[in-house]
């Protein structure tokens, strides 16, 4: 499989906004790669840089070895399912999908043929004289599907597609859109807000932060070893302490926190004195109601939250940070109020480079001289 | 009971509902129905020897306007409404479009550049239209002093002047209705069709011109039928072969002295109106878009 889709160097400044910034990223083919970010992160802008409806500031962009950055979109063989579904609402559901077709003087039996196939494919069939105003949110998201889908574009670009449809549909659809890209071995670029449908979907993730790609990895290795601060807490739920290493010992590192020091496994790139931030998921997080060794944290019990299959405790630490621990539901617990010792094993919590600790750093050496 | 509870309603809703349409619907019939009953009425009546009008019954004044002479200029009127409506959607298209699209604040100037001459009085400004191209006017003064032409041109008085006056005057009624046309026109379906592979005239003629057809149907229809009655555009500016249905009405209340007969080409020129604004309803022309 080679590289599909490569962008180096791009740069987009609107004014005084720089919106994407110095962006490097190569999209393998046939792979379901997710822009994932807040908004105004720059996801969007760059889908659209690639689509051609935005001209990059610098740098390039490659589809398929050749040079886009300066052609129009009606050159680019990429195709775009939009996030309001832009559908032509003066056109039927048949005149619709067959647009592309038309567009490329096709003939007319073959995109008859083709536009069948397409509307059986994602069971549309029998509303090709419908206008889009007589479908459903559903429907209208298929039909734009099926509009990209027909001109058998190398790379499908989808910016939060399923993001004006409700909950019980939108899963439905993110399945479906899962089997469409397998079935037909198109490279999906994929744009949305919503870090659990990108795990779900994805290939890979790249989370973008400030118009940066902060992490750009397998939904597993996003959710298990997240890079930066910003992506532990922006996919899935995590509990994060902010402190410094004071010791490193046989790759178990102590870190020295506001409410007492914890242990964490160390990776090698991590130095003693250096100010890091530890992310532990609420499922590997747990309590004792006696001290437990390498942990000084003392907590109190605040609340419990039943949320179904488990249970979500949160407790306080003395300077009120709160942590999220979850329990698996029928477990004895400790009273509300009560006193309780956070602990974690070293190895189910992950250190992450703090971006400020070259302050502490700074620091330290004053104290040193 | 469910009858008397009806009842109770309406009496309950009478006074307000008099209180609120009562003075708009008196003011609509007095100033609106009454004269146009008026006018009909005037239309079957006679005249006697002195001109004066009698109110005896007859069609004879429809039976004269059944004449050639009449009908030439009912149909010479209607071509000028005609060509008039298509340099107004030709001029007027261009400009709506680079109006509505553009982002900056160059837009507002534009608008107002289209507003503010029709916020003048339109006679003063066909006034202004015969001092620029009579012979002594300002544009053979220049094409003289050019050395383009010997002697100054006639411009006035001809058809095409009329249409130009026409068309200045009529052609904020066009890019009104198409600007708002094309403002509200969503530009992703504009990205969607070049994502698609449409090139830019594609993209025209398959998308924003059917989307904007409503546009361009009403502004036509708001520049055509005024277009029947401006008598004072083609008095002013043009000669001999420019009269429209409003000039003939005009001469008959003012020199003709003949109120029956204009009454009556009054009472047609509404039944033309009428019929066109009907087969625009009818072509699903949306109402609220004319302003009415």
């Amino acid at each position: 499989m080679g590289k599909i889709v490569e962008i180096e160097g791009v740069n987009k400044i609107y004014g005084t906004n720089h919106v994407v910034k110095d962006l490097n990223l190569s999209i393998e083919e046939g792979e379901f790669l997710t822009l994932l970010g807040s908004s105004g992160c720059g996801k969007t802008t760059t889908l659209r840089m690639i689509a051609g409806f935005e001209e990059p500031t610098t740098g390039t962009i490659m589809v398929e070895g050749e040079r886009v950055e300066d052609k129009e979109p009606f050159e680019r063989n990429v195709n775009t399912v939009f996030q309001s579904y832009a559908l032509f609402p003066h056109k039927t559901i048949y005149d619709n999908i067959a647009y592309g077709l038309k567009m490329k003087k096709v003939p007319k039996a073959e995109i008859k043929k083709r536009v069948c196939e397409m509307m059986e494919m994602v069971q549309l069939s029998g509303f090709e004289k419908r206008y889009p105003a007589q479908m459903s949110g559903g429907q209208k998201q298929r039909v734009a599907i099926a509009r990209a889908l027909i001109n058998r574009p190398r790379v499908l670009l989808l910016d939060e597609p399923l993001g004006a449809l409700d909950l019980k549909l939108r899963k439905q659809m993110q399945l479906e859109l899962k089997r469409l890209q397998k079935k037909l071995n198109i490279t999906f670029i994929y744009v949305t807000h919503d870090q659990e449908e990108a795990l779900t979907m994805s290939d890979r993730i790249a989370v973008m932060h400030d118009g940066i790609i902060d992490q750009l990895a397998t939904p597993a290795e996003i959710y298990e070893h997240p890079a930066t601060k910003f992506v532990a807490t922006f996919i899935g739920e995590t509990n994060i302490y902010d402190g410094c290493i004071t010791k490193i010992d046989n790759g178990i590192a102590t870190l020295t926190l506001e409410n007492g020091a914890v242990s964490v496994k160390c990776p090698k790139d991590f130095s003693l004195l250096e100010y890091a931030t530890i992310s532990v998921r609420p499922e590997k997080m747990k309590f004792a109601m006696e001290p437990v060794e390498g942990f000084e944290l003392t907590a109190q019990v605040k609340d419990y939250i039943y949320v179904g299959s488990v249970l979500k405790c949160i407790v306080s630490l003395p300077n009120g940070n709160e942590l999220k621990i979850e329990r698996l539901a029928g477990q004895e617990l400790p009273e509300i109020g009560s006193r309780c010792f956070p602990y974690w094993e070293a190895g189910d919590a992950v250190l992450i480079h703090n971006e400020s600790h070259y302050i502490f750093e700074e620091l330290n050496n004053i104290r040193l001289a | 009971m469910k009858q008397k509870k009806t009842k109770h309603e309406f009496r309950s809703n009478t006074l307000p509902a008099l209180i609120t349409v009562g003075p708009v619907t008196l003011l609509m019939v007095l100033l609106i129905a009454v004269p146009l009953i008026y006018v009909a009425v005037m239309s079957f009546c006679s005249i006697d020897e002195f001109y004066n009008v009698t109110f005896q019954f007859t069609v004879q004044n429809y039976v004269r306007l059944a004449n050639t002479d009449y009908l030439r200029i009912y149909a010479q009127s209607m071509g000028i409404a005609l060509v008039t409506t298509l340099i107004c959607i030709l001029v007027g298209y261009p400009f709506s479009y680079i109006i509505a699209r553009t982002k900056s604040r160059k837009k507002k100037i534009l608008y107002m550049l289209v507003i503010i001459p029709f916020w003048t009085n339109s006679l003063i400004r066909i006034y202004g239209w015969r001092n620029l191209l009579g012979t002594s006017g300002w544009l053979n003064g220049l094409l003289m002093k050019l050395h383009l032409v010997s002697e100054p041109v006639d411009l006035l008085y001809k058809q095409g002047t009329t249409i130009l006056g026409m068309v200045y005057c009529l052609i904020p009624f066009m890019i009104l209705p198409l600007y708002t046309a094309i403002e509200k026109l969503d530009g992703s379906l504009l990205e969607a069709s070049s994502d698609l592979g449409a090139r830019p005239a594609a993209t025209f003629f398959e998308v924003i011109l059917p989307l904007t057809s409503g546009g361009i149907f009403s502004g036509s229809l708001m520049v055509f039928i005024p277009c029947l009655g401006y008598f004072f555009v083609s008095d002013i500016l043009g000669g001999g072969n420019s009269d429209v249905i409003g000039n003939l009405i005009e001469r008959q209340f003012q020199s003709g002295n003949n109120w029956p007969l204009g009454a009556a080409l009054s009472i047609i020129l509404i039944v033309v109106t009428l019929i066109l604004v009907k087969i625009y309803q009818k072509l699903g022309g949306d109402m609220d878009a004319l302003g009415v």
